[in-house]
């Protein structure tokens, strides 16, 4: 199809063509277009379908303001529904479909819910299908969704990357019209920092779309000369493509910047966008205006535009939107649209203006004090019905019709920390009110100045301002400056039709008088209950008619009746750009322990642990399944001797003169009692007397001492520390900092650990010179320095021995090469598992933030002889009682039976009710040593249970399982092995 | 929000992990004050609609605990100390 | 000393060198790295020991070069001093034997990885990282930031140059993290 309603002007490369298809035909457009000016250019005005009664739909406006031209963009992963014509950038080969139509969007099946139209009313939904319950979710809710909605979501992944940045300025201009580029002219001439964003893809705004002049030359080009001369400024960032989306505190503003949003396919490495976090000493909102409809019925008809965007369509892109034109104006602005698409050669048919006065166009005809009443047309308008000022009606054959109800200051961003607009009598608009985020100035069409000279002068007032700059500011290049002629007009009464407001929600004057007929008198509930404005567009055009229509109903005045609350972002904003590359495998760093590359090499399989990928077992050839690799490493171990990287568990290093006396503040136990190179087992409680956390600390020296932290906890710990450091005892003399990278450390364990430590170990390590609980530094390997410490969480003698990391994983392969005679194996997560709770040690599960010392047995470690956190506290009535949870060991008479965690305690007998809970597994594990399944759990008065027979129950396993209650301590409960 | 240490100079908040009232640098003496009163430090804290002093730590910063005074209905925030600074004027040493 | 071979933080034999367009990334296994951090009241006899062991300790957010040891404020009262792992691999030892009990001192070297960046001007690219205004910051200025969730040391050496210093766990994220923002700017 040829380019049918392209004519003369605009700012368009002819030079170049461009081929798109819109559902499958193929168009043609040039550098410069819209999708939606080039397919008005190619005659093409219905694009889509309205959300809830299908309704032929086209643009009605050449912004991002705009409800109704809705496609899909692209295919396959890159599928981007909702996308608006409006400002979607041509590019060559781009694909675009209408959306919310069956078979076609010519003709639409559900096209028959328009007819059906009164049962669709506000809140229908509410009404409607209440009853039966169970048939809203199967039959209902499905039937709905179908029939109303926008696009559809691709169901590959997007093949693009998103990013994120942070960027610095002294002033932030957002939006780059006459009245942005004049604020960063001034601001940036002075030299500040100047950051000039605006979402268009061609700076200059309204300025693009005007045909009057700036200075000598016209608007479009003075923009082009300003922007030129911006860009020589080293000190200023222009950001085309970029939408500041909302003022957050402080300064900080979010824009969205659409890198490659114009191009078929972005390039190698290139983002699709760029999420930005703008910091910003100062900011100028120079938003500019957004021209709002006057409500009448079928005035949702393809061919129905706003006045000022037939304007631009015309001046900026070169697109005629029909053949024959009229106006509905309710102020002078409209009837520039007429002057201007009359000087393009289009037959301006009519000039209906609801005001007596307004100006005359020579050769036009112009109906005064008339209104548009409606219109006709199935798939696109074909002719007005116009009431005259006498009241007569007259029918208009016309193709194209350009309204205007006046213009809205977008005040948005400014309202964004919740500042009410003011509604300004003298340009029926809200204005920017008080309480604006800090630091944010308004100027231009944002503010209600909507001649060109008032945003020149405003915005450069504003720089000015802002920045408190001296000195000479540019000159103001003459320009128009008329005055803002307006008398309010929300929407025509008449008749019984559909006159609507919201168009991409379908929300229509009847609907507003519904919610007010329903006692919905607050514009909050309007909004909810109409839906009025909570569609894409977030009612940029409709929402200040809405309220205006309800301030009529309620018989308030507009200021009275007030807007609804204005939040971020200003447009909307793709959920891949907010994840930015933190997505899939990518959504997190991860941290490898010293022994990944030796564990990687031997088939071992991994566990995140956080952000750490640990060793959970390490297969060996045959084993076909995870718990022969796991029942293997433990017997292994507890037979001669297994190694497990350890180094993920926190280590901090406390010096100090006061350290020791540090630490027994922090631990419910003493530590300032401890010898030089000896550890101990310490337990943390937080301030409420619960257990936080443990860990062995050694003490490495008078001063000095290394604390060891569960690898969940090392961060909190951590921070917790600096707290009592700084908050609590701010003059004790002690110095914090975390070694947990710098060391790699591996537990040796089982009865050769020591066999096989004497063959990297330099010195002289038997039982006598390195007893049970000893630590210290000792060197490895012929000199190398690493710290040994004889601590055990398996039950088995062992040790573990620490490096600087960058030998960590020479050393593994040291001592298993060094100790081959004892057939050493390495064991993961699983095995340590199974013999820590072989021998009743806490962790993870039992570690839940809601248990006390008490709890776990180790009531008689929280010292009272002296002050520690959580002390007092323990001590509390109701975690202190005899009766409360212990904790238990467990295994089932029958060896064969399995348990779970999570599973719960009852007396035989006992129906499974709450009142009767006496507890809960914790953890569970097989027992490779003891041939059965085994737990930890926490059981009412478990102390004194002990021996006795209970049942565990889990109703959602279907479990019901008979057990003896034991000792935690269920292998080696005498110690002996560890002391070996 | 953007938080000026007083060290530092602005930084973003979201180097910062909020903890809560500043009052729990208030810790009483557990070898002299009993459950009550550490019940009372815990648990009991206003929360105001207005001026609040709040603790901050620059976690990815320079671990300093920070007391901040922020406005919890604007955000304004109208000072930053130390909080080992304001511990010691409150006469907390050892 | 030791027959003990070591691996860099990227797990090779020896450091890195990546060049994406016109930045070059170099892991820096050649420094070795210690704190030290002032006893309480002792910062006066620290200052005193520091500058006669020729260890500089600079103001807050800074970063002061020396040889052997160089140095970069932390936190309040602590630093972090590097100086070359050939001849200062025992730095920790070599800092408490000049320094005394006025300080605590703690080994630091395998705790992080090193990259160096060079470019011509690298605010493109740290723009895509981190919060750091680096445009604005003088040389020499050193602070700790987050870069894809990873608290880093950086210092700015010059411009077109940086030093900076991540979790050594995290050395590939990290690395991934420069190389993915590098092609995404340049």
């Amino acid at each position: 199809m040829t380019q049918s309603h392209r004519i003369a002007g605009g700012q368009i490369d002819r030079t170049k063509t461009l081929r798109f298809t819109f559902d499958g035909v193929r168009y043609q457009g040039h550098p410069g277009d819209t999708l939606a000016s080039a397919l008005l250019a190619n005659g093409v005005r219905l694009m889509g379908r309205s959300f809830k009664y299908h309704r032929p739909r086209g643009p009605i406006s050449a912004g991002s303001e705009e409800p109704n031209a809705l496609v899909e963009l692209r295919t396959g992963g890159r599928q981007e529904p909702n996308t608006r014509a409006t400002v979607t950038e041509l590019y060559d080969g781009l694909e675009a479909n209408s959306q919310n139509r069956w078979p076609s969007l010519r003709f639409d099946a559900m096209g028959i819910n328009d007819k059906l139209s009164t049962f669709f009313a506000a809140g229908f939904y509410y009404k409607t299908f209440m009853w039966p319950k169970s048939f809203w979710e199967k039959l209902y809710e499905p039937i709905i969704r179908r029939a109303a909605g926008l696009g559809s979501v691709t169901r590959e992944e997007d093949p693009d990357a998103y990013d994120k940045g942070f960027l610095h300025c002294d002033l932030l201009v957002i939006g780059a019209g006459p009245t942005g580029l004049m604020a960063a002219l001034t601001a940036g001439r002075a030299g500040k920092r100047v950051i000039l964003a605006d979402e268009d893809f061609r700076l200059g705004g309204r300025l693009n779309a005007e045909t009057f002049s700036v200075g000598q030359t016209s608007g479009a080009d003075w923009a082009a000369a300003t922007v030129a001369e911006l860009a020589t400024l080293p000190n200023v960032r222009l950001m085309t493509r970029t939408t500041v989306i909302g003022a957050f505190d402080h300064g900080i503003y979010g824009a969205v910047e659409r890198v490659s949003d114009h191009l078929a396919v972005p390039a190698q490495g290139k983002p699709r966008q760029v999420l930005w976090r703008i910091y910003a000493g100062k900011a100028i909102l120079a938003a500019g205006a957004t021209e709002r409809p006057v409500a009448f019925e079928n005035n949702d008809r393809p061919g129905i535009l706003l006045a000022g965007a037939l304007r631009a369509y015309a001046n900026r892109w070169g697109a005629k939107a029909g053949e024959r034109l009229a106006v509905f104006t309710n102020n002078d602005d409209g009837i520039r649209t007429a002057l201007d698409l009359q000087a393009k050669g289009v037959d301006v048919v009519a000039v209906i203006d609801s005001r007596e006065g307004g100006d005359l166009i020579p050769g036009v005809r112009h109906l005064r004090g008339a209104e548009v009443i409606d219109s006709s047309g199935k798939l696109g308008l074909k002719s007005i019905t116009v009431r005259q000022a006498n009241g007569r009606s007259e029918t208009i054959a016309v193709d194209a019709l350009g309204v205007s109800g006046g213009w809205n200051p977008n005040v948005n961003i400014h309202s964004h920390h919740r500042s009410r607009p003011i509604y300004d009598p003298a340009i029926a608009a809200f204005v920017p009110g008080q309480d604006g985020p800090p630091g944010l100035l308004v100027a231009g069409a944002a503010a209600g100045a909507f001649s060109t000279h008032a945003a020149l002068r405003t915005g450069r007032d504003a720089a000015i301002a802002a920045l408190e700059l001296i000195g000479a500011a540019p000159d103001l290049p003459e320009t128009e400056d008329a005055p803002t002629r307006v008398t309010p007009l929300w929407h025509v009464a008449h008749g019984k039709g559909r006159a609507w407001i919201d168009q991409q929600n379908d929300v229509t004057v009847k609907d507003v008088k519904l919610a007010h007929q329903e006692n919905f008198t607050s514009v909050e509930h309007l909004k909810r209950y109409t839906t009025l404005g909570m569609a894409t567009d977030q009612g940029k055009t409709g929402n200040v008619i809405g309220l205006a229509v309800m301030a009529e109903l309620t018989g308030r005045s507009i200021p009275e009746t007030g807007t609804t609350i204005y939040r971020p972002p200003y447009t909307p904003v793709a959920l891949g750009t907010l994840a930015g590359r933190s997505r899939g495998k990518k959504f997190k760093p991860f941290r490898l322990t010293p022994s990944h590359h030796w564990a990687k090499e031997h088939g071992a399989i991994f566990v995140e642990v956080g952000n750490w990928l640990r060793t959970q077992w390490v297969p060996k050839a045959g084993e076909t399944e995870w718990r022969q690799s796991v029942d293997r490493e433990v017997l292994a171990t507890r037979k001669s001797v297994g190694i497990c990287d350890v180094t993920t568990l926190g280590k901090i290093d406390i010096q100090g003169t006061d350290a020791g006396a540090f630490l027994d503040r922090v631990y419910a136990n003493t530590f300032s009692s401890l010898a030089v190179g000896k550890c101990r087992y310490g337990l943390m409680l937080r301030e409420d007397g619960m257990v936080f956390d443990d860990g062995t600390t050694a003490r490495m020296g008078t001063n000095e001492y290394v604390m060891t932290t569960t690898t969940a906890n090392a961060v909190t710990v951590f921070r917790h520390l600096e707290f009592c450091r700084q908050c609590l005892w701010p003059d004790m003399d002690v110095q914090l900092i975390s070694t947990t990278e710098a060391w790699a450390q591996f537990s040796v364990a089982g009865p050769n650990a020591r066999k096989l430590l004497e063959k990297v170990v330099d010195q002289d390590i038997s039982d006598a010179a390195f007893p049970y609980m000893g630590a210290g530094n000792v060197t490895v390997c012929g000199g190398l320095r690493a710290r040994l410490f004889r601590i055990s969480f398996s039950g088995e003698l062992a040790y573990e021995i620490a490096v600087p990391t960058r030998y960590g994983d020479a050393l593994l392969r040291e001592m298993l090469a060094k100790g081959a005679e004892f057939d050493p194996i390495v064991y993961g997560t699983e095995a340590l598992g199974v013999m820590r709770i072989e021998k009743g040690h806490v962790a993870g599960g039992e570690l839940n933030g809601q248990s006390t010392a008490l709890n776990m047995g180790l009531g008689k470690m929280v010292s009272k002889k002296k002050d520690a956190i959580g002390m007092v506290l323990s001590q509390r009535e109701g975690m202190t009682a005899e009766t409360g949870y212990r904790l238990v060991g467990v295994k089932p008479v029958d060896p064969q039976a399995k348990l779970t965690a999570g599973s719960h305690f009852l007396e035989k007998g006992a129906a499974p009710v709450a009142a009767n809970d006496g507890g809960w597994l914790t953890s569970k594990v097989y027992s490779p040593h003891l041939g059965c399944d085994i737990a930890l759990g926490y059981l009412k008065a478990g102390d004194k249970k002990i021996g006795q027979r209970m049942r565990i129950v889990n109703l959602l396993a279907g479990l019901d399982t008979e057990v003896e209650i034991i000792s935690p301590h269920m292998f080696d409960p005498e110690g002996e092995r560890l002391r070996g | 929000m953007i938080i000026h240490h007083p060290i530092l100079g602005p930084r973003d908040a979201q180097e910062f992990v909020y903890l809560g009232d500043a009052s729990l640098i208030d810790r009483p003496d557990g070898m002299t004050a009993g459950i009550e009163a550490f019940h009372d430090y815990l648990y009991q804290r206003s929360n105001p609609a207005g001026e609040h002093r709040e603790l901050w730590y620059h976690e990815q910063g320079d671990r300093s605990w920070l007391v901040v005074t922020r406005n919890t209905v604007t955000h304004e925030i109208t000072k930053v100390e130390l909080a080992r600074d304001v511990a010691r004027a409150k006469g907390r040493s050892k | 000393m030791a027959s003990l071979q070591a691996l860099t933080a990227l797990g090779a034999r020896g450091p890195a060198v990546v060049e994406i367009g016109p930045l070059r990334i170099t892991e820096r296994a050649d420094l070795a790295l210690a704190s030290v951090a002032a006893r309480r009241g002792r910062f006066t006899d620290l200052a005193a020991a520091a500058q006669s062991a020729g260890v500089p300790l600079p103001e807050a957010a800074g970063y002061q070069a020396g040889a052997p040891y160089s140095a970069f404020w932390t936190a309040p009262d602590m630093w972090f001093v590097e100086a070359p792992f050939a001849s200062h691999e025992l730095i920790a030892g070599l800092l408490k034997a000049a320094l005394g009990d006025a300080a605590s001192v703690t080994e630091q070297t395998d705790a992080w990885v090193a990259f160096d960046l060079a470019a011509a001007d690298l605010t493109p690219l740290l723009e895509r990282l981190c919060n750091v205004d680096f445009r604005s910051v003088p040389k020499g200025y050193a602070t700790r930031t987050v870069m894809e969730h990873l608290g880093v040391y950086l210092v700015k050496l010059d411009q077109g140059a940086v030093r900076l210093y991540g979790p050594r766990s995290s050395a590939q994220s990290l690395l991934h993290a420069l190389e993915v923002a590098a092609a995404s700017v340049w």
